[in-house]
């Protein structure tokens, strides 16, 4: 077995030089099982990368590609409607009122890569959001926004899911929640984080209210 | 100790000599809208409108400019692509026009005439000069060949391209250019005194250096040496400090920085090289008192204000419509109060 932190380190080093040749082999010689290795390799090392991005030591686009390459290689060992992908309620990602969907496909690349199945909403209205939150019984809503106009609509949303009964977990992100470290609760979301990959521990943590609040 | 006017305070700033007071750019493209009671989408339709609202938003708040941007899809607009306005933001982009890398072989540069944005801004422009003549620098605006893109593809399938089709990135990038210089230089016809060209791709938030330097800093150099007037860079809250060197040699005068850098730090990287425009948080902002304010732009001015090479602005180009009136007010009244040369350390500090 090789040894945790030399794992992380060298997988880092292969995701940032964008070779995907060496994710796979690192994996192979792992000897864990793909959503081992999903949770216990790939999901540290993507949130350092996330790490450094906010630090300003990485840029977005080694970010993207990682998620990318991550992704990419599970999908391979995972189909995505396997036995093996975690089962979580069920969890959507969106970009709301935006034709940005950068923030959204990085944060959908972490997400899966980490062994969840996400549905990906893409570009919404606010009210086919709550919509499809409804027909599909989100329970855990991201939403992804680049503009400021885009997140202060997140309150017209929040109040419009609380209006209905909708019991649903709302996570922020995207630029303007970066800028302004209140504007989350401003608008009402139960959390948010700088980075895609910060979204991981707050889904995994959100996934054991929702479990609680349904025994 | 002399009075400067708006355009002698500036130019005097960006030769890196300190003028009477701290320059104060005051980047606001929508509060002209709630000056002339209107709409954001009615105050963009016509040149006249924007030019009005400029120029009353500079009477009230004593800065240092005229800006001629209305917002940043008016480019795009040009290209094919979609405005999307909203009641209370900037108009945004909407699909992206090129839908696939095979569609850039056929793509051809608009021609300036038959942009109906385009023609609009530059009527601001003229009517902007009409009216302030040489007293105050009028700021036009260009999206960099190398930042256009993400408008007009898609920031994952520009990604891509840069990746995967470096022939198809060059083509791109000489259809680019010949536009930005063509609209650059129709900018400072109608009256621009400089240029800022918002380049947010060239940052290390977005790009690592060594892709930037293998890729948009040429093309920089190249635009750049091609617009016929002065030119500030701006890479719209995006890093800096990791790009400086390059920076410096693009032949950009100044610098647009983020909040997320020391104003400090940034003024030392520059020295006296590039003056640095900045770095007030214009989402936060939004919440800010006026104590606050206050607070903010005496930290700015004494981190980046002696010897001039400083200008006090916000830290995106463009100021939330969400930011009150009276918060501009304040922010205004603080550079009055705080920004007068030679600086007093113990007062700013």
């Amino acid at each position: 077995m090789i040894a945790p932190q030399l794992l992380h380190s060298e997988l880092e080093t292969a995701l940032l030089s964008l070779n995907k040749v060496a994710t796979r082999r690192i994996y192979k010689e792992s000897g864990l099982t793909p959503i081992g290795f999903a949770e216990d390799v790939f999901m540290p090392v993507l949130d350092r990368i996330g790490g450094k991005w906010e630090r300003g030591e990485v840029a977005l686009s080694q970010v993207y590609m990682s998620g990318r390459i991550c992704e990419s290689l599970l999908n391979e060992l995972l189909p995505a409607d396997g036995p093996d992908l975690k089962q979580p309620p069920p969890i959507a990602v969106a970009v709301l009122e935006d034709s940005h969907l950068l923030g959204k496909r990085i944060l959908c690349s972490v997400l899966r890569a980490t062994g969840y199945k996400i549905h990906d909403f893409g570009q919404q209205h606010l009210e086919s959001l709550v919509t499809r939150v409804q027909s599909e019984k989100i329970r855990i809503l991201l939403v992804s926004t680049l503009m400021l106009s885009s997140a202060l609509r997140v309150k017209v949303l929040r109040q419009r899911l609380d209006s209905l009964g909708f019991n649903v977990k709302l996570v922020v992100g995207g630029a303007p929640f970066r800028f302004d470290e209140r504007l989350w609760l401003d608008v009402g979301a139960d959390a948010t984080s700088p980075t895609a990959s910060g979204a991981i521990a707050i889904v995994r943590r959100l996934t054991q209210e929702v479990e609680c609040e349904n025994i | 100790m002399k009075t400067y006017n708006s355009m002698e305070r500036v130019l005097t700033t960006l030769g890196h000599q300190e003028p009477d007071r701290v320059p104060f750019f005051l980047l606001a493209t929508m509060h002209g809208a709630r000056e002339l009671g209107m709409g954001i989408r009615e105050y963009f339709s016509r040149a006249e409108h924007v030019a009005a609202g400029q120029l009353r938003l500079r009477a009230r708040y004593r800065h240092d400019c005229l800006y001629g941007f209305s917002f940043a899809p008016l480019e795009i607009e040009a290209w094919g692509g979609e405005v999307i306005y909203y009641d209370d933001g900037p108009p945004n982009s909407g699909e992206p026009p090129v839908k696939s890398l095979e569609e850039i072989l056929r793509l051809q540069p608009p021609r300036l005439e038959d942009a109906v944005g385009l023609q609009r801004t530059l009527a601001t422009l003229r009517l902007l000069k009409q009216q302030s003549g040489d007293e105050v620098p009028i700021l036009g605006v260009v999206m960099s060949p190398f930042s256009l893109p993400v408008m007009q593809l898609g920031f994952e399938l520009y990604l891509d391209l840069m990746e995967e089709r470096p022939d198809l990135f060059r083509r791109l990038m000489a259809i680019n250019e010949e536009f930005c210089v063509a609209w650059a230089n129709a900018q400072l016809d109608a009256g621009a005194t400089a240029i800022c060209y918002f380049d947010p791709v060239a940052s290390p938030t977005i790009l690592p250096r060594d892709r930037y330097e293998r890729s948009g800093f040429a093309v920089a150099q190249s635009t750049l040496s091609r617009i016929k007037g002065p030119t500030a860079t701006h890479l719209a809250s995006g890093r800096c400090l990791g790009i400086m060197d390059l920076l410096k040699k693009s032949g950009t005068a100044a610098l647009g920085v983020s909040s997320l850098e020391d104003l400090a730090e940034v003024k030392k990287a520059a020295a006296g090289k590039i003056s640095i425009i900045g770095n007030l948080n214009g989402i936060q902002m939004r919440h800010w008192s006026n104590d606050e304010a206050r607070a903010k732009v005496r930290e700015a001015i004494a981190k980046g204000g002696r010897g001039g090479g400083f200008i006090l602005a916000d830290n995106h180009g463009e100021i939330p419509w969400q930011v009150s009136d009276e918060l501009l007010m304040a922010v205004s009244d603080a550079v009055h109060s705080y920004g007068h040369y030679p600086l007093n350390r113990g007062e700013v500090s």
